[in-house]
């Protein structure tokens, strides 16, 4: 089977942008993505069968994504419900390994493996929410802040009736907007960091009008009260979550006082986890971004230290959208560059305008990182008996009492109390194991990127064409 | 909420839920029908008997599993539900 020039995984801004510029230039390229639609996290959208005349209302930039995505689809070869469980080094070339489910005999899903061979490789695999445990942290209706925007940006179901918005950072605004222009009852949005309300949010202060203005004036419209300086800090309920407990809390995140607050849902999120598993199972160099979250080390061109393999977006640093798609474009035309693509004639070069952009576009996704830091407070919100781990069960005493025993580092305590272990492989709680071990959270070491069955490998036949 | 994306979904289907009804509106994710039909507690952790259900919502945290079709440990925020789809919740 003929080798791709460029396998891109992930079809969010970035992996979008990537495959479009590369194929623009008359690469072949392969874009493989796990969901049902391209989008990924931020233009995450409602399925054709939803026939949406005014689906741009939901988020902004959509229309233009679509279209992109329109043009994607002629150029390049579109392989969506695919997860990427590995990338290996065959030779001259990158093999990636993937998975698709598909109907196998009495209509029962079978998971088929899917290598692809390439040249070069773009890691374009976003980000996931970054929670923190807090007592109840696990009872239904208790969602992600990511969580409560997937129902409604993709299935148009709203995450509940009446919701408490919290957690840390700018995308607590669009999560909490779109709720309440849904008819959710949004009760309230907690900002565990500080600032001077919404007319003051560090990201108004920083974009002055545009996106965050939109939200801003949702939110004032709908009358949803905007809290600094406050947190849920516990979530309570039988079966179902009913009642939450907020908190005033200080700069470093300590209780000060507690109320308690009614309501069915809480979208909670304290920023975000770069998907960087790929770029450690190929030895890519890595690095820490301003709050602390391995990432992967990226030059001018969006190359990572491992020749071939290219990473855009937040991988490289939690930035956004924008930037995302920026870097994509950055990494597809250097990628182009690289492979010297026919037709001859001027290779497309990156030009210093994108560049200077990408420069201004880091510098504030930095300041907005600066202005919604992680501190330590929350440790103190959690009893004994909290879980941390919600996989394996693993409470806040099983992690003291390894500690106890002598395990010294996130590792160590994972080895003997098992966080991390479970089903997640610490997706969930590695950052706030990290953090009760009092370390930087270490870049991930997953062989497999995805669960694959023991049935899907025994089906790998590298003999098959794919 | 389908005037706020001016949507004109094409008629619900069924699935079945521990042998209950759920409608479906075409595209919906199982644990997306799940979630609008008012189910939000489906799965018993092994340890604690701890209730779960949705909680990344995105494929990451393989909180909200649930059996599809006889297919064990299916992450109801991924599947499209399908006419006619036996969930079985554990």
């Amino acid at each position: 089977m003929n080798a791709y020039d460029l396998v891109v995984v992930g079809g969010g801004p970035a992996g979008v942008a990537g495959a479009l510029t590369a194929a623009q230039a008359g690469l072949r390229v392969a874009l493989l993505d796990s969901g049902a639609r391209l989008g990924g996290q931020y233009f995450r959208h409602l399925p054709a069968s939803f026939h949406a005349s005014r689906e741009g209302m939901l988020h902004h930039g959509l229309d233009r994504f679509v279209r992109q995505s329109g043009t994607l689809e002629r150029l390049a070869d579109l392989r969506l419900g695919h997860q990427v469980w590995a990338v290996t080094r065959q030779e001259e070339l990158l093999a990636v390994h993937a998975v698709m489910t598909s109907d196998g005999p009495h209509g029962h899903p079978v998971e088929l493996p899917v290598v692809l061979r390439t040249r070069a490789l773009l890691i374009a695999t976003g980000a996931h929410d970054r929670p923190l445990p807090f007592p109840g942290w696990d009872l239904p209706g208790v969602l992600t802040a990511g969580g409560a925007q997937a129902l409604l940006k993709g299935n148009l179901v709203a995450a509940g009736r009446r919701v408490v918005v919290a957690g840390t950072g700018p995308f607590l605004l669009p999560v909490a907007a779109g709720l309440a222009r849904s008819g959710t009852r949004v009760a309230e949005v907690l900002e565990a960091n500080g600032g001077l309300g919404l007319a003051g949010h560090p990201w108004l202060a920083l974009s002055k009008a545009g996106e965050a203005a939109g939200y801003a004036a949702t939110l004032l419209r709908h009358r949803v009260p905007y809290r600094t300086r406050h947190a849920v800090v516990a979530a309570h309920g039988e079966r179902e979550l009913t009642h939450v407990s907020v908190a005033r809390i200080d700069r470093d995140w300590r209780i000060r006082a507690t109320r308690t607050v009614e309501c069915d849902t809480l979208a909670v999120g304290y920023g975000f986890v770069p998907q960087i598993d790929l770029a450690t199972q190929l030895g890519c160099d890595t690095g820490h971004d301003l709050d602390g979250s391995p990432i992967v080390t990226v030059d001018a061109s969006q190359s990572t230290s491992v020749p071939g393999v290219y990473a855009a977006g937040e991988p490289t640093g939690v930035g956004g959208a924008v930037l995302s798609e920026l870097e994509g474009r950055i990494a597809g035309l250097a990628i182009a560059a690289e492979l010297g693509t026919p037709p001859a004639g001027e290779p497309p070069a990156v030009p210093g305008l994108l560049l200077r952009r990408r420069t201004r576009l880091r510098a504030f996704a930095r300041a907005l990182q600066q202005a919604y830091p992680v501190q330590d407070g929350w440790q103190s919100w959690l009893a004994d008996d909290t879980l941390v781990c919600r996989c394996e069960e693993v409470t806040l005493g099983a992690i003291r009492e390894a500690q106890r025993l002598g395990a010294t580092d996130a590792r160590s305590i994972k080895l003997l109390a098992r966080p991390g272990m479970g089903w997640c492989q610490g997706r969930m709680c590695g950052h706030a194991v990290a953090c009760l071990a009092g370390q930087a959270p270490q870049p991930p070491r997953r062989p497999l990127a995805q669960p694959i069955t023991l049935g899907a490998l025994e089906r790998i036949s590298d003999d098959k064409p794919n | 909420m389908k005037d706020l994306a001016g949507a004109r979904p094409e008629p619900a289907f069924e699935i079945t839920v521990d042998g209950r009804p759920v409608s479906v509106l075409p595209g919906q994710t199982v644990g997306a029908a799940l979630h609008a039909a008012g189910i939000r507690s489906w799965r018993t952790t092994r340890f604690g008997g701890r209730p779960r259900g949705l909680f990344c919502g995105i494929g990451v945290c393989f909180d909200c599993l649930v059996s599809v079709n006889g297919s064990p440990e299916q992450r109801a925020c991924l599947l499209v539900a399908r006419a006619g789809d036996e969930v079985v919740t554990s």
